[in-house]
């Protein structure tokens, strides 16, 4: 599963922060999960409670969903990534690499394929609450 | 007890993928980028035969598509759909003895526009996510020049060597050079620098290579008939240009890079 691989992406993160910062033990671990992604929060949430290490074992993982939002370049025109319908082949294209959506949708004012992803695109490490 | 932002500098989130690139690589002895200053050079032909030529050496190779815009490497290996498999990652394909992966796993034969953030993003969403486990190679097709992709590969891939390809062209050296120049400067190995497509003798970028301290590794022939074999790749073994390249591959092999 790629969760399992982005799980273990945020425990090596988690790591190195404590690692940089001296911790003894980690009590929280604040990430948030884009939309766009289509990450599976219940495989993410086993993944990082098997991949735990020592000083993460009393640690509590928080989740946040962040709708995917996008704005078109050529025309300014903003977007919920929701608005758009996409088979489940395309939906695990998008979950493995979310710019290929770049390949499959447009924005639904102009057509450009040229938009940004504001917000919302994939996992990101917010913060680390632990004890020195 | 304390609460520290992730990345304390910028107050900003951070990406946890960059975190876990060494690891994917950590059994990966020699990774190599095949660049050039310009397209059309002749980059995801050297490259894919290289792999190939390595795999008959009786090496583990793997070989990466860096090229998300403009990939072409399931075109030369005859792949018709690129199937890759999930386990707490992505295993690449396996195909002619190497492991392959490359986007259109993903966009198939759609057009796929990005921008360089977006360029960024995929490679260290292929580069955190690809379980490659234990190569003797891997060999990366780069994009042309020194942009994004160039700069990424540098920054995310500690032990990268670059291989560069040239073609017997003024305009094609001149942009090479820029880019020897921007490796040696960031110290940054370079294996040395093959001459594709090698018609007459007008000119030559041999001396030039040499002049400027990076090893010249050989000439490989410009051959018609390597368009006519694309996607056969035993019938591409034939060829002038694969045996030509196989020639140079065990200067690869022993390199010690400038």
């Amino acid at each position: 599963m790629h969760e399992w691989a982005l799980a273990e992406a945020i425990i090596s993160s988690v790591i190195k922060v404590v690692e940089k910062e001296g911790l003894i033990e980690v009590k929280e671990v604040r990430i948030k999960v884009g939309e766009l992604q289509q990450v599976d929060i219940d495989i993410l949430e086993f993944a990082l409670s098997e991949l735990k290490t020592d000083k993460l074992k009393n640690a509590r993982f928080v989740i946040e969903t962040v709708k995917a939002e996008l704005r078109c370049r050529a025309c300014g025109h903003l977007w919920n990534f929701s608005q758009n319908k996409l088979d489940n082949g395309l939906k695990e294209s998008v979950h493995f690499v979310p710019e290929t959506i770049h390949a499959y949708i447009r924005c639904p004012k102009c057509g450009s394929p040229d938009f940004e992803i504001l917000e919302g695109r994939g996992v990101l490490l917010e913060s680390v609450k632990g004890v020195k | 007890m304390c609460c520290l932002r992730a990345l304390k500098e910028s107050n900003s989130p951070v990406d946890p993928r960059v975190n876990v690139i060494d690891k994917r690589l950590e059994n990966v002895k020699r990774i190599v980028a095949v660049s050039s200053g310009k397209g059309g050079v002749g980059k995801s032909l050297i490259a894919s035969t290289l792999a190939l030529s390595l795999v008959k050496k009786g090496f583990t190779v793997g070989l990466f598509d860096a090229d998300f815009t403009s990939p072409s490497i399931h075109r030369i290996l005859g792949v018709k759909k690129l199937e890759i498999k999930e386990e707490r990652g992505i295993l690449p394909m396996q195909i002619h003895g190497l492991k392959y992966m490359s986007i259109v796993a993903f966009s198939g034969q759609k057009a796929l526009p990005l921008r360089g953030v977006d360029v960024s993003n995929v490679l260290i969403e292929l580069f955190s996510a690809t379980l490659w486990g234990s190569l003797d190679y891997l060999v990366i097709d780069m994009p042309p020049g020194i942009g994004d992709a160039t700069l990424d590969i540098i920054r995310l891939v500690k032990r990268i060597e670059f291989l560069i390809v040239c073609t017997p062209s003024l305009l094609a050296f001149e942009t090479v050079e820029k880019l020897l120049t921007l490796l040696r400067e960031l110290k940054v190995p370079v294996i040395g620098v093959i001459e594709n497509m090698k018609m007459k003798q007008v000119f030559s970028i041999k001396d030039k290579v040499a002049g400027a301290g990076f090893p010249f590794l050989g000439e490989v022939p410009f051959d018609l008939d390597v368009e006519n074999v694309l996607g056969d790749v035993e019938a591409l073994f034939g060829t002038a240009f694969a045996k030509k390249l196989d020639e140079i591959v065990p200067r690869i092999i022993f390199s010690q890079s400038a």
